[in-house]
């Protein structure tokens, strides 16, 4: 079985982004940029599959400018094996981005699709369902374990309820949560040996070009509202007071 | 014309509050009408909804083997619905998150993600960069899919309607997706998401026995209880407890933590809590700037104080 994961370019989660002042975007030169959080889990999972035998090959694919190169050759570098780079300049926006995916999927028929629940730029949360949807398979998203059956697979996902379970037949969409796993670091042979495998560039305009009709246009940005400063206690006593005087507590 | 569809929330006994939260945000539009739509054959559900002011109609599909909460199986009949509407919400839930990218990609459109504040009929603000910015997005299509961000908005709490309920069965289950368990945290307390008081704890707590003390803090003033992800991950409490960007995002009238440091993933799903406090033994740590009101000190000393003292 072959498996595909799709990893974004984002600005790393550490870095605490600033709207432009003049509200057109935020600041992201020079910012630190890494694969999305979510999406390197979705690497990882993929590796720990083939290395139980369950699949022989990991692709990574993105959809991205030249420079998401450097988040391909850093999921070579954990273990994938070769890559595809989908070459635009343009942002993608999600429906896009599943009309390329499923372009790609055609191509390299995996047994098994992951990708991460959510882009941590535009926190959108919709390819890999929409994905799914396109490629008319099944979709297991938020998922915090998986175990392998005769029918397919067993996931279990994290919903607000808590952990619901449900079985999906392959191929399917897996889209991962923070607890599936924690993502092994590389090491710097690794990173050598990276340099050496196999990545490919597609054009978009030949897999999906963009169509303005289903676009959702961004007009301006701006900061969250700052909360009003807040004051220092010294003591529970004071705290309990301030409170009850607020008629928080009784 | 300009038509409202909700899916509505359930868990088979309850209407999730999500869904009337859903409906408050949809008022803010100008509209000719608002529907629903309610997976399962539940009557009593059903006139629950047709009771909001302002409903026009509920559409109830009832389904078997649990596909009511399948988003393969029920997406397209939404999107059949769809046609009919202009816009078609659904709440920024883990339901509704699952579903409504199903319905937009099969409408051929994007979908509005968390809307926090509607404009006009096509143009809302939503968060990005888990919060740290504020964008005003707009769309010129003719069938606009959007999850509604719940904590952005109060429930409507409308009686008085006499929507009309219209009875049909699911014809689109997809078998190639089964329901097999949902294992909830089942607790007493005050569930998470629509309590207005919220007790959590952090990594800071140390230990699962250790969040015994938050629990009691908890039921002495009849709070839910929440924690950071590292207290999840730590295994101290379920995830079904977890605030923040990947947990709940809550709107509580209280929100007090122990030993949370304050990383903008958690902060995000706190925003907009009335009143933060926090306690922690590290006076630099982040989440003082945001408390309302903070106390720097040991949590192992403040809660039993506390539990004496409320
Ligand atoms: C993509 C992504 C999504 C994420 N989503 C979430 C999310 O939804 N929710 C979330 O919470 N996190 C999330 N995180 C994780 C987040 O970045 C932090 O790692 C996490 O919130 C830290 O939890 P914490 O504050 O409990 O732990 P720490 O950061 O370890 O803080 C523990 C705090 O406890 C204090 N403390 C220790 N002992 C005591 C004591 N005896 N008395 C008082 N104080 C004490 C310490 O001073 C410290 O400030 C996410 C991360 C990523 C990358
Ligand atoms: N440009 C992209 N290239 C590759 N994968 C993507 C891209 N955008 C989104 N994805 C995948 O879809 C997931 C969800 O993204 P989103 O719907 O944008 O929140 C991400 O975690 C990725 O796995």
């Amino acid at each position: 079985m072959k498996i595909l994961v799709a990893i974004k370019r984002v600005v790393d989660y550490n870095v605490r982004v600033q709207v432009k002042p003049d509200g057109s975007g935020v600041a992201i030169d020079g910012v630190k940029m890494s694969i999305n959080p979510f999406d390197e889990i979705a690497v990882e999972e993929a590796l720990r599959i083939k290395e139980q035998g369950k699949a022989d090959e990991v692709v990574v694919v993105t959809i991205g400018g030249d420079e998401s190169q450097q988040q391909l050759r850093t999921a070579m570098a954990m273990g994938a094996d070769r890559a595809i780079l989908v070459n635009t300049d343009k942002a993608v926006q999600p429906l896009q981005a599943a009309q390329v995916l499923l372009k790609v999927i055609e191509k390299e028929q995996p047994g098994l699709v992951i990708t991460g629940k959510q882009a941590i730029d535009d926190d959108n949360n919709q390819t890999p369902q929409m994905l799914a949807t396109l490629w008319n398979r099944p979709q297991a998203t938020f998922v915090s374990q998986i175990e392998f059956t005769d029918k397919g697979l067993q996931a279990t996902r994290e919903v607000d309820a808590g952990l619901e379970t449900i079985e999906v037949e392959l191929p399917a969409v897996i889209s991962t949560d923070l607890r599936l796993n924690e993502p092994r670091f590389v090491k710097l042979p690794d990173i050598m040996k990276a340099k050496k495998k196999p990545l490919e560039t597609l054009a978009i305009d030949e897999l999906a070009p963009e169509r303005s009709d289903h676009h959702i246009k961004a007009n301006h940005y701006e900061p969250p509202q700052p909360r009003q400063k807040g004051v220092m206690v010294e003591s529970v006593d004071e705290l309990v007071t301030m409170l009850k005087d607020k008629g928080l507590l009784s | 014309m300009s038509k409202v569809l909700i899916l509505a929330e359930h868990n088979g006994d309850s209407i999730n509050q999500s869904t009337a939260k859903v409906l408050t945000a949809a008022k803010q539009l100008k509209t000719d009408g608002i529907d629903m739509v309610l997976f399962v054959p539940n009557a009593e559900l059903a006139s629950e909804l047709a009771q909001y002011e302002g409903v026009s109609e509920v559409h109830v599909v009832s389904c078997e083997d649990n596909h009511d909460q399948l988003a393969a199986s029920i997406a397209p009949t939404i999107a059949d619905l769809a046609q009919n509407y202009s816009h078609i919400w659904g709440p920024s839930t883990t339901f509704g998150k699952d579903i409504m990218p199903r319905v937009a990609a099969l409408l051929g459109v994007n979908q509005i993600s968390d809307i926090m504040e509607v404009i006009d009929n096509t143009s809302y603000k939503r968060p990005i960069y888990a919060g740290n910015a504020i964008i005003t997005v707009s769309t010129d299509s003719d069938r606009q899919v959007a999850t509604v961000r719940t904590a952005s908005y109060e429930a409507d709490k409308s009686t008085g309607g006499s929507a009309e309920i219209k009875e049909s069965t699911l014809s689109t289950a997809a078998d190639h997706t089964t329901f097999v368990k949902l294992a909830s945290g089942d607790s007493d307390r005050p569930d998470l998401q629509t309590a207005s008081k919220v007790i959590s704890g952090g990594r800071g707590v140390g230990s699962k026995e250790n969040f015994d003390m938050v629990f009691e803090l908890a039921d002495k003033i009849g709070a839910a209880t929440g924690a950071s992800r590292a207290a999840v991950d730590a295994g101290y409490v379920p995830n079904d407890m977890q605030v923040g960007q990947t947990g709940k995002i809550i709107a509580p009238d209280l929100y007090m933590c122990f030993g949370i440091s304050g990383a903008i993933q958690h902060l995000t799903g706190i925003k907009d809590a009335g009143t933060i406090v926090a306690i922690n033994k590290d006076a630099d740590a982040p989440i003082f700037e945001v408390a309302d009101i903070g106390l720097v000190g040991d949590l192992f000393k403040v809660i039993p104080e506390m539990i004496e003292k409320v």
